[in-house]
């Protein structure tokens, strides 16, 4: 046992807490991206990127996230590629974010209704001119509640990559509980942690839902 | 080259259409000249619309071909989209964009599609906004208008691409009684300025003022093609006696 104080596990854990920050940031983004990408492939190209994307989606929604973090953690290594914990998780995430965005945001597509397409398409914009102008920027506004919940899901996701050797704030905690054996203060301490990343998230969503409600 | 016949803005040969089993347009045959203001009317689900929405590929045909000045639209992408930039259209729901403003509206595709400038396209728009005579609602949203005012945005709007042709979807068809004239006066201005029109309408005075031709359909057929006077006073078919009398009738 080791004696630690309160001084000394707090710190310890904030600086666990900017890995946990960081990773669902590449998450996001790389979620954002993919899922912007597979969006477009969806509504560009109906038959086979709705096809495609439909595969895509249903494969990872289908399946535990963490089965897909072991699958990028030793798969990639089985080829050849050689992987740090924080790309292998990296990259799981993202792909599973890539997915949920995707539907999430399709539904908020399919909500604009046909003849807002019918309109834009009869002035002879092309697809991409339609969705940038036309059916994103209104999609946007009742995408923003759904994409914040699910940002907050995907943060506390990243608890997972623990389990895969990345030291983000849930196996730092697992190791501090471990060393100081006062398992419940030290788990307690990364729930509120975990918590105070995820509240202004939340916070802010309803900011800007309310915000977009006046300005409209 | 005094010969060479001008060719119609509107050609529609044999063009039959499906929604899964369901045929919609049964050999829908139709030209359409330079400056010809044509009316469709006919039943509920009878294909009107459906065949206009042809027109500008909102709907594909199975078979025959449609052409609009000179380009046949099949699955070329390039063909429609230019197809789509002449031909204007106007929709019962109005269809405008609801989170831009009323300007923003008519310049989006001038500026997106055709390239202009903001500041040329915002004088055109404001133009045309004074020719619907609705100028002074420019910088409001479409939800803060009347449904009159919304359509003759609509057509502000198609009109801001200055089309050769202009496609009306039963433009009145959605609006309270006491705001379906100052739409049909618009149309009426337009028919008089020598637009290619085809207008899918109930309205039949408008149809017995402006029209060249009127066309009846009927179960995807065009049943009878022919100018208002006789139209009106003399149809042929029993089909149109029966409608005319079912519309006219009040």
């Amino acid at each position: 046992m080791v004696n630690l104080t309160l001084a000394d596990i707090i710190p310890f854990l904030l600086l666990a807490a900017r890995w946990t920050l960081l990773l669902a940031a590449i998450a996001f983004v790389g979620g954002t991206v993919g899922a912007m990408l597979l969006l477009l492939w969806r509504y560009g190209a109906p038959r086979v990127g709705g096809l495609a994307t439909t595969l895509f989606i249903q494969l990872f929604q289908g399946t535990p996230l963490l089965l897909q973090l072991f699958l990028v953690f030793f798969g990639l290594p089985m080829i050849g590629i050689e992987i740090s914990p924080l790309a292998a998780a990296g990259i799981a995430l993202t792909l599973y974010a890539s997915a949920f965005l995707a539907e999430i945001w399709r539904g908020c597509v399919d909500a604009i209704p046909r003849g807002q397409w019918d309109a834009s398409c009869s002035l002879g914009m092309n697809f991409l001119t339609q969705m940038r102008y036309v059916i994103l920027p209104q999609s946007f506004k009742i995408a923003v509640p759904p994409t914040v919940g699910f940002l907050v899901q995907l943060l506390k996701s990243t608890a997972l990559a623990s389990i895969v050797g990345f030291n983000e704030l849930t196996r730092t905690g697992q190791i501090v509980a471990n060393a100081t054996f006062e398992p419940f203060l030290v788990y307690g301490l990364v729930a509120l942690i975990y918590f105070a990343m995820c509240y202004p998230l939340t916070v802010g969503s309803r900011a800007l839902e309310r915000r977009m409600r006046i300005s409209r | 080259m005094p010969d060479e016949p001008v060719p119609p803005m509107i050609e529609m040969r044999h063009v039959n259409k499906f929604f899964g089993d369901f045929q919609v347009l049964k050999d829908v045959s139709l030209t359409v000249a330079k400056g010809e203001r044509v009316v469709i009317c006919g039943p509920s689900g009878s294909g009107k619309s459906t065949a206009i929405r042809c027109i500008n590929r909102l709907e594909q045909h199975q078979s025959g071909q449609i052409f609009v000045e000179g380009v046949e639209l099949t699955d070329k992408v390039k063909n429609i989209e230019h197809v789509r930039r002449e031909v204007g259209m106007v929709f019962q729901q109005f269809n405008l964009f609801p989170h831009l403003s009323v300007l923003d509206n008519l310049t989006l595709a001038p500026r997106r599609v055709r390239k202009q400038s903001r500041h040329d396209t915002e004088a055109l728009a404001m133009e045309y906004l004074a020719r619907v005579r609705i100028a002074e609602q420019a910088h409001k949203f479409p939800s803060q208008l009347s449904g009159g005012q919304q359509q003759r945005v609509a057509i502000a709007r198609a009109l801001c691409m200055e089309p050769h042709i202009l496609l009306f979807d039963e433009p009145t068809s959605a609006l309270d009684p006491e705001m379906i004239k100052e739409v049909l006066d618009v149309m009426v201005e337009l028919a008089e300025s020598h637009m290619t029109m085809i207008c899918v309408t109930h309205e039949m005075g408008f149809a017995k003022t402006v029209a060249d031709k009127v066309i009846f359909m009927d179960h995807g057929q065009i049943v009878e093609v022919a100018p208002p006077e006789q139209f009106f006073s003399a149809p042929r078919h029993e089909r149109t006696k029966l409608f005319l009398s079912q519309v006219l009738s009040h």
